[in-house]
């Protein structure tokens, strides 16, 4: 090719090259995090020589982590797509209840070897078709209809859990078949399996985000919609991905929560469905989307876990570990806000 | 020229207007007990609480915010009144001003986080929410009060009307304050200073404050009204059930959201009527009452308002993205 016209295309590119950098770029404000872990992490080991740095409590840790986890990668991506999904909680209840469904009530009790994994894998294949049509519909009324996605996750979300209650009679289910058990319950090489999983899709994620071209798409509609369109990218295309994405970690979320609760209902881990929002918004997502990662995310969230796991160890109640939840948040933020003013100031003089 | 169908279901006042009588109508002509007054004056006083609460977040989400924390400060300030009625024998008033007082001041401390911290509101409520809800829960342990005073657990009935067919209608406490809090919030939007500068501030904040408008002084009055409305509705909804629990209106944030959603108000801010939210309540209170009257199972309720939340939204939103291609074809 004329080096001429290559070099006049890379002019052209630049900005976006610049953007894909950016966003490939390392870490910057994660490390204002991990002091914040490791601060709190010497802190409870001060507080608790004896119980809290031991491989008991870290185990421990990991075997809570990821069901918040996959929920909150769940919501995490369609937070830097500049949308949110308020019907992931609904979405894993729903799709562990058909599994468990299966599972409970049409699997004979006594099956065994091949057919017990032919079970399996149909009621994991029937979950996952679930999270998928979900996400598929979520995404064309995101993108079709021009709707703000708190309105239509709000409106799915009230959906999701009217027929999970209406099918159910607001009944659990449990008692599952021994392997899908093990998930939440062996370890290999001392990591629990589901924390395992957990790492592997988060890792899985963040190469998405970072280094592919739906990943990139994903921060651009994230920072300006129109610009995107604008610039020949099917933003409907890439917004029905966003929602099918975060609807799949549902699904594992779901196995996840099967397998650590051994019971599917329509009111299990509600309560997440607000932390996940915090839990990505201390990680360092833009809550009007654009920016984010997945290292932040996880940080995040290994600080939420060692606040709990630490206030369990003093035997404080869980009510004031979700009230510090939320003052870090608020510490944070504030943290964020004057040092953005003060670079300010010292930028102008 | 607008078409027939653009003009009903352009404003959506009219469309819930239109999917209400046509609600009524078949319900009516499918079960003779739908549309008596006495079962009118039922479903009001259950969708008391919602109203009050939709009330003061139509408030919020015109103004351009989202607040969810409000349901943690129901629940907090209704629990304040309880107790010192019962510990302290405070009599009626006192206690529900402090209701009231705790409500703004928690409604303050958004306000000011927003302000100051320059993050979404959502984020700043969803933090507040989760250590109000957790202190509460903390300083009561999670326990009930049962025996609340006289003055605050019995019925008052201000107007009583036998129907012919022995039917009896009542005008109860919390129809009376949902007037009144309807009325007060839909006068103080429309006649005000303050509310016309809520939507100026909702439409465009930067347009806002270039005119002069206290954008702080603003938004302290509006997230102290819901605050306040969350007293109220935390006095009412103990009034209802003879009883203050600290968990009993925890997990209606979206709830409450949604009915204020479905009448009209939009999430941009700027935009929606107090009628629209009372007409999206009555909406929802008439689909749930004439589907317990056809005999369909109560639990069918959500997937019903699920979708009259699709449906309405994807309206809404639809028209405008129409209207909004109009006017940039007629721009050009």
């Amino acid at each position: 090719m004329n080096p001429d016209i290559r070099r006049g295309a890379r002019a052209f590119t630049a900005p976006l090259d610049r953007l894909i950098a950016a966003i490939r770029g390392t870490a910057t404000n994660v490390g204002g995090l991990l002091l914040l872990l490791v601060a709190l992490v010497g802190l409870f080991s001060l507080l608790l020589p004896e119980t809290f740095p031991r491989p008991t409590t870290l185990q421990a840790m990991m075997f809570q982590l990821p069901e918040l986890g996959l929920l909150s990668l769940a919501m995490a991506i369609p937070l830097i797509s500049g949308g949110i999904n308020l019907a992931i909680v609904a979405t894993a209840n729903q799709a562990g209840l058909l599994m468990a469904w299966i599972l409970t009530a049409l699997m004979p009790p006594d099956v065994g070897g091949p057919a017990l994994a032919l079970w399996l894998a149909g009621a994991l294949a029937a979950g996952l078709l679930l999270s998928i049509v979900i996400g598929l519909i979520t995404g064309v009324l995101v993108a079709v209809m021009g709707v703000h996605p708190i309105l239509v996750t709000l409106g799915t979300m009230t959906l999701i859990n009217g027929f999970s209650i209406y099918f159910t009679r607001g009944r659990t289910l449990s008692g599952f078949p021994e392997p899908l058990i093990l998930i939440s319950n062996e370890t290999i090489l001392g990591a629990p399996i589901s924390f395992i999983l957990f790492v592997i899709i988060a890792i899985g994620i963040h190469v998405l985000l970072t280094r592919m071209p739906l990943g990139i798409r994903i921060h651009m509609i994230g920072s300006n919609l129109e610009a995107t369109r604008y610039s020949g990218v099917d933003t409907r295309r890439v917004l029905v991905s966003v929602y099918l994405l975060s609807s799949l970690l549902c699904w594992v979320a779901a196995i996840v929560m099967m397998a650590r609760f051994n019971s599917a209902g329509a009111d299990i881990a509600q309560s997440y469905l607000l932390i996940t929002i915090l839990a990505a918004i201390l990680g360092g997502v833009d809550p009007y989307g654009g920016f984010g990662r997945i290292v932040g995310l996880f940080v995040a969230l290994c600080i939420l876990q060692a606040i709990s796991s630490g206030f369990n160890l003093l035997s404080l109640s869980p009510n004031l570990t979700l009230a510090f939840w939320g003052l870090i948040l608020l510490a944070v933020m504030g943290i964020k806000r004057t040092t953005a003013s003060w670079r300010a100031r010292h930028r102008s003089t | 020229m607008r078409s027939l169908a653009e003009a009903i279901f352009g404003r959506t006042e009219t469309a819930l207007a239109a999917f209400i009588l046509l609600a009524a109508a078949v319900f009516s002509f499918a079960s003779p007990y739908f549309l008596t007054l006495s079962n009118a004056a039922d479903l009001v006083e259950a969708y008391s609480v919602t109203t009050i609460l939709a009330a003061g977040v139509f408030v919020v989400l015109v103004s351009g915010g989202i607040d969810i924390s409000f349901a943690a400060t129901a629940s907090a300030a209704q629990y304040l009144a309880a107790y010192v009625a019962t510990s302290y024998g405070f009599p009626a008033l006192p206690s529900i001003a402090l209701a009231c007082m705790l409500g703004i001041v928690l409604g303050s401390v958004n306000a000011l986080l927003t302000y100051y911290l320059r993050v979404a509101s959502i984020i700043v409520t969803i933090a507040t929410s989760s250590i109000y809800y957790a202190l509460l829960i903390y300083f009561t342990d999670g326990t009930e009060i049962y025996n609340l005073p006289d003055w605050w657990s019995d019925r008052i009935v201000f107007f009583r009307y036998a129907t012919n067919s022995g039917d009896i209608v009542r005008i109860t406490l919390p129809i009376v304050i949902m007037a009144v809090v309807a009325l007060v919030t839909r006068f103080l939007m429309s006649r005000t200073r303050i509310g016309r500068q809520i939507y100026a501030l909702g439409g465009n904040p930067e347009a806002a404050s270039r005119i002069g408008i206290n954008i702080l002084g603003v938004q302290l009055f509006v997230y102290g009204y819901l605050g306040f409305l969350a007293g109220i509705a935390g006095f009412v909804q103990a009034h209802r059930v003879h009883q203050a629990v600290p968990t009993a209106m925890v997990g209606q944030e979206l709830n409450v959201l949604a009915v204020a959603i479905l009448g009209g108000a939009t999430l941009s801010g700027g935009v929606g009527s107090m009628g629209g939210v009372v007409l999206g309540v009555l909406l929802l209170a008439m689909l749930q009452n004439g589907l317990n009257l056809l005999g369909v199972s109560s639990y069918f309720f959500g997937v019903v308002i699920g979708l009259a939340i699709l449906v309405s939204t994807s309206m809404t939103g639809y028209a405008e993205k129409r209207m909004r291609r109009r006017h940039v074809l007629k721009a050009n």
